[in-house]
């Protein structure tokens, strides 16, 4: 397999966080390098919340890099504070359903925080000042997936992140859509135990998500 | 004290809870805390873990009380740690230039982040001098810089033994990055490994050398120059007959290269997979890691840049501390040509050294 | 002193003794003696000191002494009472050291009601820098940093040691201020505070001391100001806890 940059980027209570170590996680159970690392601020929550996955058969360098091989941009300000991550040959990954920063509410926070990052992981101030060029999005590569308007009619809108992830899966072929799902088993254990639809809504939005990318494909072959 | 069967295994676990599991492997009894970002999941972890196999867990009022309480227990002939970062180690250095006059074997993490002052919670280099040389002192510490989860591990456990080997305070450099970051690593029963139990002892009742009483009164404060000269002239002796004993270092390439690459930590990592990409396109770079900062690995530096024929990058997430360092050791060699990617308190990528040396190796 | 009167837990080898003529340590350093040697604690108790000139006693019993930096006594000992529990850690201190530099030990330690010993010799100023002012210097005390007079409008009122920890102290702990001008009574309340810490609670005793050196006083004067000046403000006898009576 050929090495994976991936950068997410969304509002602070999308579950960037959650989905990126999912990711990692899944890719490390099946055997390959695998480095998750968050962008942690001291600004709580309200922000762009960044994290940085990296998968490989060979060993990773750097946690963090200069150029993504795939930007998964959540909201309008995601894909501008994620811009300088793209180059021509970048998948772009973005949410065409979109259009304001959804809401913050302190239980989806709290569910992106399940482990032990702490809240300052909500990183970078809106009010950051980016100095660097507008985003000139690549054109070869984008794709467009409606995971809020999916995950809100038919499913819920916590499961929002893991339609993204699914989508993932399914444009980098880099993990199994599988050996996510037993990596969810790993991390969420306790929480489907106790609400075992909480484990249909995501593994249904993973299917949903790589579906929507491969009806994509499809339809411009 | 954990199985070996429960402690062999993989993890993918951030850097914060790798040092807590590695002390806790390494058999260290005690840690003393503040809080303070990015280190506090290695609080976190060690007071979940710890109470439950015997061990203890204090949160103190202040990173001076953390620092002197380790060495309360240190004394008392437990090993102990406390970990900290930025202002918290700054504070730290108080109770470390204690340490490193009565020769206690305090063990201390530091995650860096950005200085100076608060700055940021977020990562840097910058805290090498403090850890090499801060204090009203002279350094009689031992660095390890890590670059990994791996070498979390297995440096945080390292610290332990060598610190009551040698009785110098011992410190594990890491930063937010590794901190935060999860990647997988190999955990393990220390003594699968050839260490033995931790080398520890009441410091009161000790005895120093041969036909030396045992310690029974235990001071920093000399009446008289002399006195003083005395004690540090012992300690300074035993550190230089243990440097070479101590000093670890990576080294990538071979004779006949064009530029020698240098870095420590984390930025090492990414350095180490630019000169390995260049090096498999044909370029002669070779690679230099110092993982003992104090002492520092003067002699491999050298052969090192007699190996790359004098020309030197320095990169590092601050401004030139460890290229002090590197000019210091490198000034017995003779002349080397310096170029240096500085970026003070900012992350230094695998594509950043690689465009650096393409220039470097043009200009 | 004759041989006989010497704390059996005195190391001789470092007698006489290094402090000041009329030093009040002298006295301090006796009671506590005495009060060891007579619950026959001498080969568990550990004794820390710190810079002031407390530091001069870093070699001045038989049982384990050492010696850290301003104010840094109670960490230690916390920390090594954490470690040895089975060890009664006295941590000795002077007025700057507890009061200025380590309150925040002080205070911190009274409140976990950490079961150590602390022991505060209070003579009003900072001695061994050569006399300036502490946080127990009386009002218009002449001292090198308040040489008209030590000015409340300029540094505030002295401050009163167990008077202010009986707000945060646990209900068990003990707190109580000597004065070297009543030894044996000293020594009883040190004895109380090393039999608190042995039923797990945290103990202070203030010792007022004397300071001819830097109160430039002589022996008539010096003991005036010990037995009027400061016994008038900072009144000898236990203090009650005040803390945890509300609830």
């Amino acid at each position: 397999m050929r090495p994976w940059k991936i950068v997410a980027a969304g509002e602070g209570g999308q579950g960037i966080q959650a989905l990126a170590e999912t990711l990692a996680l899944a890719a490390y159970r099946a055997g390959l390098q695998s480095l998750y690392i968050p962008n942690f601020g001291i600004e709580q929550r309200g922000g762009v919340s960044l994290a940085f996955v990296q998968i490989s058969p060979a060993p990773i360098g750097s946690p963090k890099f200069l150029r993504a091989d795939l930007v998964a941009a959540l909201s309008p300000r995601a894909l501008r504070r994620s811009g300088q991550y793209l180059g021509p040959e970048t998948f772009l990954l973005y949410d065409n359903s979109l259009i304001d920063a959804p809401q913050i509410s302190d239980e989806v926070v709290g569910l992106q925080s399940y482990d032990t990052i702490a809240p300052e992981a909500f990183a970078e101030r809106s009010s950051y000042r980016d100095r660097r060029p507008a985003v000139e999005a690549p054109s070869r590569c984008l794709v467009a997936v409606a995971a809020s308007d999916l995950a809100r009619q038919r499913l819920h809108p916590r499961v929002f992140n893991m339609i993204i992830l699914g989508a993932i899966v399914e444009i980098t072929g880099a993990v199994t859509l599988e050996q996510v799902k037993e990596a969810l088993e790993e991390k969420l254990d306790r929480r489907f135990k106790k609400d075992p639809r909480l484990r249909e809504h995501n593994f249904a939005a993973l299917e949903l998500g790589a579906a929507a990318v491969k009806e994509k494909a499809t339809a411009q072959a | 004290m954990a199985k070996a069967a429960e402690l062999e295994s993989r993890a993918f676990i951030t850097g914060n809870e790798v040092v807590a599991r590695a002390a806790l492997a390494a058999g260290a009894d005690c840690m003393f805390g503040y809080p303070i970002t990015p280190q506090n999941e290695i609080m976190h972890h060690w007071r979940r873990l710890a109470p439950q196999q015997g061990r203890l867990f204090m949160q103190t009022e202040d990173e001076l009380s953390a620092g002197f309480a380790t060495i309360g227990a240190v004394i008392g002939g437990k090993a102990c740690f406390s970990a900290t970062a930025g202002p918290g180690t700054v504070l730290f250095q108080e109770p470390l230039s204690m340490a490193e006059m009565m020769r206690l074997p305090v063990v201390v993490v530091v995650q860096q982040r950005g200085g100076p002052s608060t700055a940021t919670v977020i990562y840097s280099q910058q805290e090498l001098n403090l850890v090499c040389f801060g204090g009203n002192g002279e350094g009689l510490r031992l660095v390890y810089s890590t670059g990994s989860h791996q070498e979390l591990y297995d440096y945080t456990i390292k610290a332990f033994h060598m610190a009551w080997r040698y009785r110098f305070p011992t410190f594990v450099l890491g930063d937010g990055y590794q901190a935060k970051m999860r990647e997988p690593l190999q955990l393990y029963d220390p003594a699968e490994r050839g260490f033995g139990p931790i080398p520890k002892e009441p410091i009161f009742g000790s005895v120093r050398g041969e036909g030396e009483k045992p310690l029974l009164h235990l001071r920093n404060s000399f009446s008289v120059e002399e006195e003083l000269s005395e004690v540090l002239g012992r300690h300074l002796e035993d550190y230089a007959r243990a440097a070479p004993e101590l000093v670890e270092h990576e080294f990538l390439g071979g004779a006949g290269g064009e530029l020698l690459v240098v870095a420590h930590g984390i930025v090492g990592r990414a350095a180490r997979q630019a000169v390995r990409e260049l090096r498999a396109a044909g370029r002669r770079v070779n690679f230099f890691r110092p993982i003992t900062l104090r002492p520092f690995p003067e002699e491999a530096l050298r052969q090192a840049l007699e190996m790359s024929g004098g020309a030197v990058l320095v990169a590092e997430s601050a401004q030139g501390q460890l290229g002090k360092l590197v000019r210091l050791a490198a000034a017995e060699w003779g002349r080397p040509r310096y170029r240096t990617l500085y970026r003070p308190g900012v992350g230094i990528t695998a594509e950043d050294i690689a465009a650096e040396i393409e220039e470097a190796i043009l200009a | 002193m004759s041989e006989l009167s010497m704390p059996r837990c005195w190391n001789r080898e470092s007698k006489p003794h290094r402090f000041c003529p009329g030093c009040g340590h002298g006295l301090v350093l006796k009671a506590l003696g005495l009060a060891i040697d007579e619950l026959g604690l001498e080969e568990r108790v550990v004794f820390a000191c710190d810079i002031g000139c407390s530091l001069l006693a870093w070699d001045f019993f038989t049982f384990p002494c050492l010696q850290t930096h301003h104010g840094r006594t109670i960490p230690v000992m916390v920390g090594l009472k954490r470690a040895r529990p089975e060890l009664v850690a006295v941590a000795y201190m002077g007025d700057g050291g507890g009061y200025a530099i380590g309150l925040q030990h002080l205070v911190s330690a009274a409140l976990r009601d950490d079961p150590i010993t602390a022991v505060l010799v209070n003579n009003t100023v900072y001695a061994m820098t050569g006399g300036q002012m502490a946080p127990t210097t009386l009002l218009g005390q002449k001292t090198e940093t308040t040489p008209f007079g030590r000015d409340e409008a300029e540094t505030g009122r002295p401050f009163k040691g167990p008077e202010t920890l009986s707000a945060v102290a646990h209900p068990q702990a003990y707190l109580a201020r000597g004065t070297v001008a009543q030894v044996l009574r000293l020594k009883n309340e040190l004895k109380r505070g090393l039999e608190r810490q042995l039923q797990g609670h945290f103990a202070f005793i203030e010792a007022l001391s004397t300071c001819p050196t830097n109160w430039r006083t002589n022996a008539a004067a010096t003991w005036a100001f010990l037995e009027q000046d400061m016994s008038s403000f900072y009144r000898p006898g236990e203090v009650a806890v005040m803390a945890g009576k509300e609830d």
